[in-house]
C-alpha cells in the first residue's frame, strides 16, 4: 500500500485529488440546480418541499451527500495546502509587469475557493442546518403526499426577501463562475486529458458551464426577491 | 536612446537584494545583452561592480541567459530568449526593470545569476536512456514515423533555461520535466524506461521544492521554445499509469 501514499502525496497526486473531487463537485452542481429550479414553481412550495424531504431522507442520497461533504472539505483543505506550498516555492514575486498566459481566475483559484467556501458556510447554515438539526421549520401537508414535510420553501422565500442575503448569493455564484472558468478545463489537463481533437470541446463546455450554472443559481434568489 | 534601468543587485544568496537605478545610452541595433555590456563597461571604468548576468551562445540556443525583464522571463518578445531581444523593442526614455528568475529552487548566486542545478539533478534522476557504450548506431537502423519524430523533437527543443519556472506563479518545473520525459518517451529507445523514468523525475522535481502545477499555462506562453502544455498532460497520464502498473 506504500504506493498509494507515494502517489497521493506526490505533487501530481495532490493535483489528482483536486481534479477528481473537483469533477465530482461539478457534477453535483447539475443535480443541485435541476432540483432547486423547483423554487421557481408557483405551487406554494409543494414540489420543492416534497423534493427536499426526499433528498434528506432517502438512504442512497444520504450516503452520497456524506461523500459530498467529505469531498468539499478534501477539495478545500488540499487546495489551501497547495496554495501554501506554492507560495513558498515561488519565493518572491516579480515587482513589475506581469507574465503572458495565466489569466486572472487561474492565478486566484485559492481566493475564489475561499469566497465559495465562505458562501457555502452561510448557505448551509441558513437552510441545511435548520432542516437537518433543528425543528424550527413548520410542517405542512400536501394532498396526495403521505405524511407532513418541513416547509423549507417558505424559509427560502423569507431569506430571499433580504437584500443582503441576495447580494451574498450573487457574489457567491460570481466567485463560482470564475472558479469554474479555470477549474473545469484544468481538471481534465491534470488527468492527462489534453488533445487537440477534444480539448477545444472541453474548453467550450467549460465556458458554457461556468456561465449557465452560476446564472441558473443567481436567478433563484433574484426571482424570489422581485416576487416574479 | 536614453534608458533608465532598475536592476536587481544582490551580492549572494545569503544577503538581501534590492533594485538599483542606472542610466544607459543604447541604440536600437544592440541586443539586450549588448546594452548590458555597455552598462557594465561604464561601471568598470567608474570602478564600480559590474552587473552579474549569465550568457553563453547569444544565439538563442543554449539557455544560459536568464532574467526577468519588466515582469516577463526573457523579455517582451514571444518565443525568444533574452539574448535575441533587441533594443528596437524599446524607445527613448523607457524604464526597464531587470531582475533574476524568481523561485525557491533557483537561489540567487549574484545579481541576475541564479543557481539552476536543481534542473541538472532532475535530469540525473532519469532524463537519459541506458545503453551500452560502443560504436554509434546507424541513424536509420530504427525507423521512426515522421510525426512521432517531429513531436519528440518539439519536446527536445527545450533548452532548460528555467523560464517556465520563473513564469509560473507557483514556481513549478512541470513544463521542463514534462518536455524531458516526452522527448525520450516518444522515441522507441527511450520508451522502454519510461515507467521508471517518469516516477524518478517527478520524485526529484518534488524533492527540489518546486511548486505544484495549477495549469495557469504561463509557462507555455513564456517559453522561448514555445513548448506545449500537451507535454504536461502526457507526463500526468504517464505518471498515473506508471504508479498503477509498475512493479
Amino acid at each position: 500500500m506504500k504506493w498509494i501514499t507515494k502517489l497521493l502525496t506526490s505533487s501530481l497526486g495532490q493535483k489528482l485529488i483536486m481534479s477528481l473531487t473537483g469533477i465530482f463537485l461539478i457534477l453535483f452542481l447539475i443535480v443541485h440546480l435541476v432540483g432547486n429550479l423547483q423554487l421557481l414553481a408557483h405551487d406554494n412550495g409543494e414540489s420543492f418541499n416534497i423534493y427536499a424531504a426526499f433528498m434528506s431522507h432517502n438512504p442512497f442520497i444520504r450516503v452520497i451527500s456524506i461523500g459530498l461533504y467529505a469531498f468539499i472539505l478534501l477539495h478545500s483543505i488540499q487546495g489551501i495546502a497547495l496554495w501554501l506550498t506554492n507560495r513558498k516555492a515561488k519565493g518572491g514575486h516579480s515587482s513589475k509587469g506581469k507574465v503572458a498566459g495565466a489569466d486572472w481566475s487561474s492565478r486566484n483559484m485559492a481566493l475564489l475557493g475561499v469566497l465559495i467556501f465562505a458562501f457555502l458556510c452561510i448557505h448551509m447554515g441558513d437552510f441545511w442546518v435548520k432542516m437537518r438539526f433543528t425543528d424550527s421549520l413548520p410542517l405542512v401537508n400536501y394532498p396526495g403526499h403521505e405524511g407532513a414535510v418541513e416547509d423549507i420553501f417558505s424559509r427560502v422565500h423569507v431569506a430571499f426577501q433580504n437584500i443582503w442575503i441576495v447580494i451574498i448569493y450573487v457574489v457567491g455564484v460570481i466567485a463560482l463562475a470564475f472558479h469554474l472558468v479555470h477549474g473545469f478545463q484544468s481538471a481534465f489537463q491534470t488527468l492527462g486529458l489534453n488533445h487537440k481533437k477534444y480539448t477545444p470541446l472541453i474548453k467550450g463546455i467549460g465556458w458554457l458551464y461556468a456561465i449557465l450554472f452560476p446564472l441558473g443559481f443567481a436567478i433563484l434568489p433574484l426571482y424570489h426577491y422581485f416576487n416574479l | 536612446m536614453k534608458l533608465t534601468l532598475h536592476i536587481w543587485r544582490q551580492r549572494s544568496s545569503k544577503e538581501k537584494g534590492s533594485f538599483e537605478t542606472y542610466a544607459v545610452t543604447a541604440n536600437e541595433h544592440m541586443s539586450f545583452l549588448e546594452m548590458l555590456d555597455v552598462l557594465n563597461q561604464e561601471l568598470i571604468e567608474a570602478k564600480k561592480e559590474p552587473v552579474a548576468f549569465e550568457h553563453d551562445c547569444r544565439e538563442g540556443i543554449c539557455g544560459a541567459c536568464s532574467m526577468v525583464i519588466n515582469g516577463r522571463p526573457h523579455g517582451p518578445v514571444k518565443g525568444t530568449t533574452t539574448c535575441q531581444v533587441h533594443m528596437r523593442h524599446y524607445k527613448d526614455g523607457d524604464h526597464i526593470w531587470i531582475e533574476p528568475f524568481r523561485a525557491q529552487s533557483f537561489p540567487v548566486i549574484r545579481d541576475l545569476v541564479v543557481d539552476r542545478s536543481s534542473f541538472d539533478r532532475i535530469i540525473q534522476s532519469g532524463g537519459f536512456i541506458s545503453v551500452n557504450t560502443g560504436q554509434a548506431v546507424d541513424a536509420n537502423s530504427i525507423p521512426i514515423e515522421k510525426d512521432q519524430a517531429g513531436e519528440a523533437m518539439d519536446a527536445a527543443s527545450c533548452i532548460g533555461c528555467g523560464a517556465c519556472v520563473a513564469a509560473c506563479p507557483n514556481g513549478s518545473a512541470m513544463l521542463f520535466t514534462a518536455a524531458k520525459v516526452s522527448h525520450l518517451a516518444l522515441m522507441p529507445q527511450g520508451a522502454i524506461e519510461n515507467e521508471r523514468r517518469v516516477q524518478a523525475m517527478v520524485e526529484q522535481m518534488d524533492k527540489e521544492g518546486f511548486g505544484k502545477c495549477s495549469n495557469t499555462y504561463a509557462c507555455e506562453a513564456e517559453c522561448p521554445k514555445e513548448i506545449s502544455v500537451l507535454h504536461i498532460a502526457r507526463l500526468n497520464r504517464s505518471y498515473f499509469k506508471s504508479m498503477l502498473t509498475s512493479k
